[in-house]
């Protein structure tokens, strides 16, 4: 350690002896933004570093999110945690309950005196990481929804008016039928099944996902997902599954492909999907809101968000915080909002930034880049949708895929699996309370 | 008589042996040792706040009924694994052993696989089988057979079992066949001048003679079965669909890595330590004494 020191004193001392413009402070960033949107996200970054000289954005990629995540566990453990974290969205309650491991955005712009103002946010995409007080705690960087694609040109050959979307679960089975009768082979399928058809699912019927605010009120939440509207869903989607107008295709984005590709003819999945059927898609698509059931009071509520947020992690000298305050104010703003936005298909994080990218007029240009905002603002968010903060989620959400996955093949009535997805999930969230008293 | 090596120095044995153990002791013995005292521990993942439980994760383990069909699935997966390896490469080795033209070419086809690594293997026979653009489901989709290894359990465990089976058959085949060309010619020979057909000669001569080498396969499939087929899973099934294909090492990374329960996890590891040292010795104690050396 004492080298270490020395080590450090003598660099010092060689960086004070060199020119000033050496004196920058690295801020180390770890993301998860392979590819296309890796370049999109290093690009974010070389902006900021060229408009100032104090502070230098490193974006490290680090793999897919929970390898990331486990990294900087690993790394913080070891005492060298890097400054900030892009964190998935189920990751979001582990990231919370590490108090001593975080510093909540709220208090890194407040410190650095940076202008901030977290009613700017869509409020769907804020709520999910502000505390039951009103502090956000990390900064929403790249959103999704999920949304429902339809394959127009399949509805024409099935002698269905691809104006008409279906907007219900009634309607959504009809055409289907239609569908499959005209000669579709895969008609509907869907990606990440618990992210849509439970949790956005719940949010949509305004019916809860757990106790306590959906887990946002306390640690000491259960799972609800067995209420008669969840069993009557999966019932439904069982029988889709068994008359084969729904096609399950796994628990991520595999279903992208099988629309992609014309085999399937409607989808429900992430809205970041666009980017690729723009280039790959050789048919007429469109994008819409999700279906609901029509007869359940006060439906369609407002969607969820997915994706990712980052997290500043702790024990940084002060200085590195203004850096990190400075980099958050640069990200807000609704120019590099756009930019994002419109690069990617995340949906735009604050309200300025939404209407800006309205007034260039590229909603016009890409019919359906918009419907994720509006459906996450269709409606002021309740405590039942605007999001869900349970512990060890990546571990609850797969119990509940393969309680889906039974009901999917067959082997089980959908009672009896989301039964045992609550009771499995509440053993999980026990556990994380137990670890984080 | 036996030829035994006798180091005169004191230290050089020691000195010689260092580094392996060394090697040892920081990737084995500190890991495990780690492993141990973690599963006594219930932390969260950041590792700031520790308490000191007991048996509780144990405990929870065992009543965990996901656990105990993670057991099953191991079972079947490595009994499958083992015993379709060794059977399916005994006999391609037996058949090249008799092969005169082009054995060469054989055998180093056969030998093959083994340089490919597991998640490559998975991937592989992933794609063959994918449900909606794989060539196999395109010929088996022909044949009237509904194949979706996405949501039909069975399927997504052939599936993992044909990966693993296939990686494996080359460093079978290799060991058998060496045992095969060390069998001397004048036994066999002598049999069929008695009058015993290719059949008889291969279970009354060559298989008892090969059984050391399959006893020795037999221990080092069942580790592939149990640990290097990680890969393969990861890159295919992932454990899905519903647990169909969690194996316990897989589960042990799952829960430790993606799921962030380094108790659960680091139970779950000791047990199958335990596992393995009681297959080992069992293997060693028992199977062994009915091995004609």
């Amino acid at each position: 350690m004492r080298f270490k020191v020395f080590g450090a004193a003598l660099f010092a001392a060689g960086i004070l002896a060199a020119p000033a413009a050496q004196a920058q402070t690295e801020i180390q960033w770890w993301h998860s933004m392979g590819g296309t949107l890796g370049e999109k996200l290093n690009a974010l970054a070389t902006k900021f570093n060229a408009s100032q000289k104090d502070y230098k954005v490193v974006p490290v990629f680090k793999g897919s999110y929970p390898e990331s995540m486990t990294a900087a566990m690993a790394a913080f453990r070891a005492g060298n945690a890097p400054h900030l974290l892009q964190v998935f969205e189920v990751g979001t309650a582990t990231m919370m309950a590490a108090k001593g491991a975080i510093v909540p955005v709220s208090k890194v712009m407040a410190d650095a005196k940076e202008p901030f103002n977290p009613k700017a946010y869509l409020p769907a995409v804020a709520g999910y990481y502000t505390d039951s007080k009103g502090n956000m705690l990390s900064f929403p960087f790249n959103s999704s929804t999920v949304v429902l694609y339809i394959n127009r040109d399949a509805f024409k050959k099935a002698g269905l008016n691809p104006d008409q979307v279906p907007r219900t679960w009634k309607e959504m089975n009809a055409a289907a039928l239609q569908l499959k009768v005209r000669g579709q082979e895969c008609v509907y399928t869907s990606g990440w099944p618990s992210w849509m058809h439970i949790e956005n699912f719940s949010a949509w019927h305004n019916v809860p996902i757990g106790t306590k605010e959906n887990g946002m009120a306390g640690m000491d939440t259960v799972f609800s997902i067995n209420s008669p509207l969840h069993v009557r869903h999966l019932t439904m989607l069982g029988d889709m599954s068994k008359k084969g107008l729904f096609t399950y295709a796994g628990r991520t984005n595999q279903a992208e492909a099988k629309f992609a590709s014309g085999e399937c003819a409607m989808l429900t999945s992430s809205t970041g999907a666009q980017g690729n059927f723009r280039a790959n898609a050789k048919f007429d698509w469109s994008v819409n809101f999700i279906p609901y059931h029509d007869d359940v009071q006060g439906a369609p509520q407002n969607s969820i968000i997915g994706g990712a947020s980052v997290w500043v992690m702790s024990g940084k000298k002060a200085d590195d915080y203004k850096g990190v305050a400075k980099f958050f104010a640069f990200l807000s703003t609704p120019e590099i909002q756009m930019e994002w936005h419109t690069g990617t298909g995340y949906v735009p994080i604050t309200m300025a930034a939404y209407e800006m990218t309205r007034k260039s007029g590229f909603y016009d240009k890409n019919p359906g880049a918009d419907i994720a905002v509006k459906q996450l603002t269709n409606k002021p968010p309740t405590a039942n949708s605007k999001g869900l903060r349970f512990g060890n989620f990546v571990q609850g959400r797969e119990v509940i895929e393969e309680e889906m996955e039974g009901v999917f093949a067959g082997k089980k009535d959908a009672k009896t699996a989301l039964d045992d997805a609550v009771n499995r999930g509440n053993v999980i969230l026990r556990k994380f309370e137990a670890a984080n008293k | 008589m036996e030829k035994r090596v006798v180091f005169r120095s004191a230290w050089l044995p020691y000195a010689l042996l260092a580094p392996q153990i060394a090697i040892t002791i920081v990737f084995f013995f500190l890991p495990a040792a780690q492993a141990i005292w973690f599963s006594f521990l219930v932390q969260d993942p950041f590792g700031l706040k520790t308490e000191f439980v007991w048996l509780q994760n144990f405990k929870e383990l065992f009543g965990d009924s996901h656990y105990l069909d993670s057991f099953k699935v191991t079972a079947v997966f490595s009994v499958l694994v083992a015993g379709f390896g060794i059977a399916i490469s005994l006999m391609l080795a037996t058949m090249a052993d008799r092969v005169i033209r082009g054995a060469l070419a054989y055998k180093t086809l056969l030998i093959w696989p083994y340089a490919v690594a597991p998640a490559v293997a998975g991937v592989l026979w992933a794609f063959l089988f994918a449900p909606s653009i794989g060539i196999l489901t395109f010929v088996l989709k022909r044949m009237g057979i509904d194949w979706n290894w996405i949501i039909q359990g069975d399927q997504a465990m052939l599936l993992v079992v044909i990966a693993s089976v296939w990686k494996q058959i080359s460093y079978n085949f290799l060991f058998f066949l060496a045992g095969l060309q060390s069998i001397p010619k004048s036994l066999i020979e002598a049999a069929a001048i008695d009058g015993a057909g290719p059949t008889r000669r291969f279970w009354t001569i060559v298989f008892p003679l090969l059984s050391p080498t399959t006893f020795f396969l037999l221990v080092v499939n069942i580790v592939y079965a149990f640990f290097d087929t990680f890969g393969v899973i990861d890159a295919t099934t992932q454990g899905g669909p519903a647990g169909a294909t969690q194996i316990l090492v897989y589960k042990v990374y799952h829960d430790g890595v993606k799921a962030g329960d380094l108790g659960g996890s680091s139970a779950q590891s000791v047990v199958l330590m335990a596992i393995v040292i009681a297959l080992t010795v069992v293997q060693f104690r028992f199977v062994e004494k009915k091995v004609q050396y």
